[in-house]
């Protein structure tokens, strides 16, 4: 139940753009995911640009580091003023702590399986449709992909009260299909494939596979599979984040004997924990399976986000 | 003898042209068919999970339902419409979600304008500085307004004590109205504005440089260049960001909700003085167990979406026509 998902401008959603800029080469697609059509501008940064930067950069990653020095004090330290501003010793105790007084541990293995479903499902569903939409030709195309652009504007949340019928209905309340399998497609998924695709997909190629007399589903998995993987990534990586973030709808669904990070987290908040220092460890612990992806794969992430968001 | 002999390739080329055409046939159907199933699945899950829930709304809105007897639905017309409009909750959490709406979109996107167009120098450590902007998009709603509730903490937190350093005394964050809006802004602001950033960057990075170079020659400023050049250059992403920020405040829940430290949230503090449309949703559903009201809200929020992209509609058509 993701609004807010990957960038990609609706306005720009016409198909002819992608006909005009469908120039580049399998390879080049492969390298840059997409073409940016203009060169840029290319100033170079002065000391005050370094300086503002420098300045964004310590408020964006400044909150992150002192969970990690107030989760690494006790509740006294951390209840005095001035406040912390170094580590403290007890980090691992107060992970610890944090771990079994907000029952991580299930939560963690919820979210991971809640978000590597959600992620893996969006990206097949995402990349079969795009595909579609990219190098097939069918009837109403265009009007079923403006569908698909239309639903973007339309935020999953207001139809909570019947979903919430519906899944208790189905005895799925408090289970994790529950919070699986309204989130199983994206939209923005979806564009985000067939704007790849419709670019670094050559039609000879797909024409090439007509001719053998492959079928539709063995194109897809012998031509377009392989060269959708780089996008596929990237797709993968920001639902798992947004899966793994989601808050309102696995709120309502689910309850603490089996909740996903976010969820476990409210628990921290609701006063149940009066220790300072654990409920900032409990935070970090939820924060810290994303921010070893960021790390790791940051680059891709912030690439994905970036080319995902001109078209035309 | 001679029959058999002769058959054999008669009836194998039968069997040839009978494959041939079943062969053809699946083929066209393939072809036909293959593009309505390889886009299926979005439309089925959508219908199921996203349209229909979005239609029955609006019949549940209609009724009167509790949360403990989902099954008995009991008919009273526009009653939870009018109790609607009679309920200064609502008209309250209308306000609030409105303010917060503003306090965190504007700057948010303004900020993610600036940073992107530092962003847009050439760099050193640039991927460093991107990674480092979008960080904050990593951190769950749980995990950052559980840091920020705690920043803004009254007697203890770090704002206030910074705060004193320059003379201020402390601000009560939760109790007092604004101080609580500005606070529950200032999370959604730390989330999204480098994601917005960097949707800003992609654009800028697609503009022909020769603009520039022109509006250079034209003895514009950089200032100039970037008014001129730059933000008409980026316009429609700007658009883009503006809707997607506006759905998003429409729907806020999770920071208010945290950063009200549990039971008080809910209600959007103790005089609802930061309850959102959101929270009065959730409060009417699963705190009151009154789910036909908290359908009645959710239908209410998807009219003021409708509303404001009216609006946005309107203000969009105007700018330009004027430009």
């Amino acid at each position: 139940m993701t609004t807010d998902s990957i960038p990609v401008p609706a306005t720009e959603a016409r198909p002819a753009t992608a006909r005009k800029t469908r120039k580049a080469t399998p390879s080049s697609g492969r390298r840059r995911l997409f073409r940016h059509p203009g060169a840029g501008r290319q100033h170079h940064a002065g000391p005050v640009a370094y300086i503002l930067l420098g300045f964004a950069a310590l408020l964006s990653l400044f909150p992150l580091y002192w969970t990690m020095v107030a989760a690494s004090t006790d509740n006294t330290r951390v209840t005095q003023t001035p406040p912390p501003f170094l580590p403290g010793p007890h980090l691992l105790d107060n992970l610890g702590k944090a771990w079994q007084d907000a029952a991580l541990g299930k939560a963690m293995l919820n979210s991971l399986i809640v978000a590597g479903a959600i992620a893996l499902s969006t990206v097949l569903f995402a990349t079969l449709a795009g595909f579609a939409f990219a190098k097939l030709r069918f009837k109403g195309r265009n009007i079923l992909l403006m569908l698909v652009i239309g639903t973007m504007m339309v935020p999953p949340q207001l139809g909570v009260v019947p979903l919430f019928m519906m899944m208790t209905e189905l005895g799925w309340g408090q289970k994790l299909p529950a919070v699986i399998f309204p989130t199983l497609v994206s939209a923005v998924g979806v564009f985000f494939m067939r704007q790849y695709l419709s670019e670094a997909l050559p039609d000879e190629l797909v024409e090439a596979g007509r001719v053998d007399g492959a079928h539709s589903l063995r194109i897809f998995w012998s031509i377009v599979l392989p060269i959708a993987r780089p996008p596929m990534a990237v797709l993968f990586m920001i639902t798992f984040v947004h899966a793994w973030n989601d808050f309102f709808w696995p709120f309502i669904v689910l309850d603490m004997t089996n909740p996903t990070v976010p969820v476990a987290l409210t628990q921290l908040s609701a006063g149940y924990v009066r220790d300072q220092s654990l409920i900032m460890a409990g935070a970090l612990l939820g924060t810290l399976p994303l921010l070893a992806l960021f790390v790791v794969f940051g680059r891709q992430i912030v690439g994905g986000i970036m080319q995902g968001a001109v078209k035309g | 003898m001679a029959i058999s002999t002769s058959t054999p390739p008669d009836g194998a080329s039968g069997i040839g042209a009978e494959r041939q055409r079943r062969r053809t046939l699946l083929h066209r159907l393939d072809v036909r068919g293959a593009p309505y199933a390889f886009v299926a699945p979005f439309f089925v899950v959508f219908a199921a999970f996203s349209f229909y829930p979005l239609i029955y709304t609006s019949w549940i809105s209609l009724h009167r339902v509790e949360l403990s007897t989902l099954n008995l639905m009991e008919w009273v017309g526009f009653d939870n419409y009018t109790a609607l409009w009679e309920d200064d909750r609502f008209w309250n959490a209308l306000a609030n979600t409105f303010t917060i709406g503003v306090l965190s979109t504007v700057p948010q996107l303004l900020m993610a304008l600036g940073l992107a167009h530092l962003l847009n120098y050439q760099l050193r450590g640039s991927t460093f500085f991107r990674v480092a902007a979008l960080t904050p998009y990593a951190t769950s709603v749980g995990a950052a307004a559980l840091v920020f509730t705690m920043l803004f903490e009254r007697d203890f937190g770090m704002i206030n004590w910074a705060l004193s350093l320059i003379g201020v005394d402390n601000i009560d964050w939760e109790n007092n109205k604004w101080a609580a809006q500005t606070a529950i802004s200032s999370i959604v602001i730390w989330r999204w504005t480098g994601y917005n950033a960097l949707l800003y960057l992609a654009a800028m990075q697609a503009i022909p440089r020769d603009r520039y170079e022109a509006a250079a020659i034209d003895g514009a400023s950089r200032w100039q260049q970037f008014l001129k050049v730059t933000v008409p250059g980026i316009r429609s992403t700007i658009v883009f960001t503006i809707v997607l920020s506006t759905i998003g405040a429409t729907q806020l829940f999770g920071e208010p909700l945290i950063f009200g430290q549990g039971p008080n949230g809910i209600t959007g503090g103790a005089d609802n003085q930061y309850q959102t449309l959101g929270l009065l949703l959730y409060e009417e559903g699963w705190k009151n167990y009154q789910m036909g009201r908290a359908a009645t809200v959710a239908w209410a929020m998807f009219l003021l979406l409708i509303l404001v992209f009216v609006v946005q509609r309107i203000v969009q058509r105007v700018l330009t026509r004027r430009t």
